[in-house]
């Protein structure tokens, strides 16, 4: 397993051969300066904002699928864990069944209901609004849409978790002392449910960057994404070493990621 | 944990806002099965209770061959991942050494890597190997991506375990094979076998990593599909999908069964 991960490394330092391929040998970090710049006709480089464009824009989707999983998860997460023993196991069995559902059907059941002519446009037609053609498939919408689906669960369990094992006595005495609810929700509860808050939010992140089949699927490909862009560079493009050095990229701000975490949660994770 | 006067935390619209959630996350999956059944040719006009479709699935031989594809695959990545991490967690447990951390760290990596990257790498290894790809490479790379899936349970429970309980079969002159066989084994069954299923499953599932290390001849059910919604919605798909979202929920249900009995 990690063998393949450094010889990824070690790809995406050599030269591209003209049809796939790399030539052993030649050490460059050509693959890394292509990221900012391109070589233009008389062979100087010039900056280009391309793949920059589409990395800024895959986090931006990304952060956004993260700030709305949190905003419904959180109130998921605090609903459930407030509930009788009894009947929390089931409901957190509802919430994760059809996380085993494969996601490309899942994706697919998508399509169904947002394009032209689907679902959720002839149920609008049927109440009265004659919207005519929605057009929300394949639009980053879509994409944000089926994002948010396939990873809520990713975000509940976390913070779930942390609730699950916090001394709810804590909370009673910030009400005893004249705290309001929202208040001791503020000061209490959020900062206690702090690291499976963070690792909610990393474990919808992290697959949220590299997502390939769904902006494929429902935002129709048209939008670049990170996933479309390595994927094209071992298809199409034939490009191995700049294939390698976005997923070196993409690798490198994941493990980053996954320290920064551990580092600060150490504490939290141990007991 | 004691009962919670839950009067003093009620928070006004959480109950809705599960409710919602609910319906985003059912809507999509009902919707699939109802309209699978539908008649028309277009996947989503609603004219007439069919099975048509379903039998358009089982008479294409291309979707039995992936789907026997499927199935091989998952099989062997299961028994084979299963075994691996079987050994790895008694490794784990068994002595401390140096650099415990840093493997049990790499065991779980492929857990936390964009799967995108996982593709990336498992093809450049297989193809700087030489190796042709085909059902081969995607079995090998299935049965890695596995591992920790098969791997989490099984330590779980081997952590659960009384160590004491092979002590005293050892006392009790059983040799270390057969305080293995008749402690060991049984005891850690339940991890064994949900691992196992874990395992199935995700390799079931797998569309990314078998989209790049899958050659031209072994095309796997959800690659087959990914193919097929590129082209266009057909109700075929609607029954093809409907059929994988079947097999999943009653092999959740059947793992789900199995870990209740064990409880007991």
């Amino acid at each position: 397993m990690v063998l393949p991960m450094l010889w990824v490394a070690v790809m995406s330092l050599l030269e591209a051969a003209p049809y796939g391929g790399v030539r052993w040998g030649h050490w460059t970090t050509d693959a890394y300066l292509r990221f900012f710049m391109e070589l233009d006709l008389d062979g100087h480089w010039v900056l280009n904002t391309d793949y920059m464009a589409i990395f800024s824009r895959s986090f931006g989707l990304a952060l956004a699928v993260v700030v709305i999983t949190l905003g419904v998860g959180f109130p998921l997460a605090l609903h459930i864990a407030l509930q009788e023993e009894s009947k929390r196991n089931h409901m957190l069995l509802w919430i994760t069944i059809p996380f085993w559902v494969n996601l490309l059907v899942r994706t697919y059941a998508w399509i169904l209901l947002l394009r032209n002519g689907g679902v959720i446009e002839q149920s609008l037609n049927l109440v009265g609004f004659q919207t005519g053609g929605l057009n929300i498939l394949y639009t980053p919408l879509a994409t944000g849409i089926g994002l948010v689906y396939a990873y809520l669960p990713f975000m509940v369990l976390p913070i779930y978790t942390s609730l699950e094992k916090m001394d709810w006595r804590l909370f009673e005495a910030a009400l005893d002392l004249g705290a309001t609810r929202w208040m001791a929700l503020r000061r209490i509860v959020i900062p206690l449910a702090m690291p499976g808050i963070v690792a909610g939010c990393l474990l919808v992140f992290i697959p949220a960057l590299g997502a390939y089949y769904i902006p494929e699927l429902l935002g129709g490909g048209k939008q670049m994404m990170i996933g479309s862009l390595i994927q094209s560079q071992f298809g199409v493009a034939r490009n191995w070493p700049f294939g390698s050095a976005l997923a070196f990229a993409l690798l490198s701000i994941v493990l980053a990621g996954m320290l920064l975490y551990t580092r600060r949660f150490k504490k939290a994770l141990d007991t | 944990m004691t009962h919670r006067n839950t009067a003093l935390w009620r928070f006004p619209g959480l109950g809705l806002n599960f409710g919602i959630a609910l319906v985003f996350l059912y809507l999509p999956i009902v919707l699939l099965v109802l309209l699978s059944f539908n008649e028309n040719n277009v996947a989503t006009l609603w004219t007439g209770l069919s099975l048509r479709w379903y039998g358009i699935v089982f008479d294409n031989p291309n979707i039995l061959r992936a789907a026997g594809n499927s199935m091989l695959v998952a099989c062997v990545a299961t028994v084979v991942s299963t075994v691996f991490a079987g050994m790895a967690a008694l490794a784990m447990a068994r002595r401390n050494f140096k650099g415990q951390n840093v493997i049990s760290g790499m065991l779980g990596l492929p857990l936390l890597v964009p799967e995108i990257v996982t593709a990336v790498a498992s093809l450049l290894f297989f193809l700087s190997l030489g190796m042709d790809l085909g059902l081969r490479t995607v079995t090998i790379a299935h049965i890695v991506f596995c591992i920790p899936f098969a791997y989490l349970p099984i330590r779980a429970r081997l952590a659960n375990m009384d160590p004491r309980l092979v002590e005293a079969a050892a006392d009790l002159y059983a040799s270390p094979g057969q305080a293995f066989r008749r402690i060991t084994l049984p005891l850690l069954m339940p991890g064994i076998i949900s691992g196992a299923m874990l395992a199935f499953i995700v390799s079931l599932d797998d569309f990314v990593i078998t989209f790049f290390v899958a050659g031209p001849g072994a095309t796997t059910l959800p690659v087959y599909i990914f193919g097929m919604v590129r082209m266009g919605i057909t109700p075929e798909v609607n029954a093809l999908a409907a059929l994988l979202l079947i097999a999943s929920m009653v092999f959740v249900g059947l793992s789900w069964w199995i870990g209740q009995r064990d409880r007991r």
